[in-house]
């Protein structure tokens, strides 16, 4: 055995690196993790301020901010970019730093169903919110 | 379970530089935010489910944990939002390329545009933390 994997045999290194190619699905990610990133900008901003305005104040109070129209489209917007984003980062964490395989499949596994309930579970608390305004 | 590809070197041999330091953060806030994200689904829930379940989560907000995450929930933000505008100015090859990699008579541009981003994002949080500290005295800010 040499010092370096790739040089073990009369092989290219090239030639056994090509073999661990890419899986073709990373442009996708990568496409993805900015889109939701450039909507997360102003999202985020607005969120800190909508949650600062919150405050201090009474139950009915935060009901009738969060049950605006215009705050609950944007919380919708808010839950969905911020669950995606997140998978997305957690789903590199997972793959940089968990080394064993059985282990990265399971975080891998209940990273999306995870990420799909919670994005679900705060979509549906907001629309709630909203149809109970509206009657 | 052996895999053969070839390894860096130890992390440990390099000289920190600002770029390192905003890769780990980027990380390290990133996690953050995942679990800051878990307490946004709380507060949704909690205000749709009734008073009762508002007042808790209002309790956990105020308490000393509470204002803890919340704290450093802010600074998680606001570095990760400015951080990640320069990761997107570099994806659009701003800043970052073969000028700014290859040029080894200076140092690369990008470690300037990272003090920036450090810079920016501590003036911000600190603002938002004393704007946050008013509203909770009683404040009209």
């Amino acid at each position: 055995m040499s010092e370096f994997p790739g040089q073990s045999s009369v092989r290219e290194p090239l030639k056994i690196a090509r073999n661990w190619g890419a899986s073709h699905t990373g442009a996708h990610h990568w496409w993805l993790q900015r889109l939701t990133a450039v909507a997360l900008i102003p999202l985020t901003l607005w969120f800190l301020f909508f949650a600062a305005s919150l405050v201090q104040l009474d139950y009915a109070a935060v009901l009738a901010a969060i049950g605006q129209s215009l705050h609950a489209f944007a919380l919708i917007l808010l839950t969905v970019c911020l669950y995606w984003h997140g998978m997305l980062g957690l789903d590199v964490i997972i793959g940089d730093y968990v080394h064993t395989r059985w282990l990265e499949v399971t975080l891998q596994i209940a990273l999306r169903f995870g990420a799909f309930l919670g994005a679900l579970a705060t979509t549906l608390a907001v629309l709630a919110i909203w149809f109970a305004r509206l009657h | 379970m052996h895999n053969p590809r070839p390894i860096s070197p130890h992390l440990g041999i390099y000289r920190w530089r600002i770029n390192m330091v905003q890769s780990s953060l980027h990380r390290l806030t990133g996690l953050l935010l995942s679990a800051g994200a878990v307490v946004f689904t709380w507060g949704l829930i909690a205000a749709a489910s009734g008073p009762h379940g508002w007042q808790l989560f209002a309790e956990f907000s105020g308490s000393a944990i509470g204002l803890v995450v919340w704290f450093a929930w802010i600074w998680a933000l606001l570095f990760h939002l400015c951080n990640g505008i320069q990761h997107l100015l570099h994806s659009l090859a701003w800043d970052y390329g073969q000028q700014a990699m290859r040029d080894r008579t200076k140092n690369p541009s990008y470690w300037t545009t990272g003090w920036v981003v450090v810079g920016v994002s501590t003036v911000l949080t600190v603002l938002v933390w004393v704007l946050l500290v008013i509203r909770l005295t009683g404040g009209a800010a």
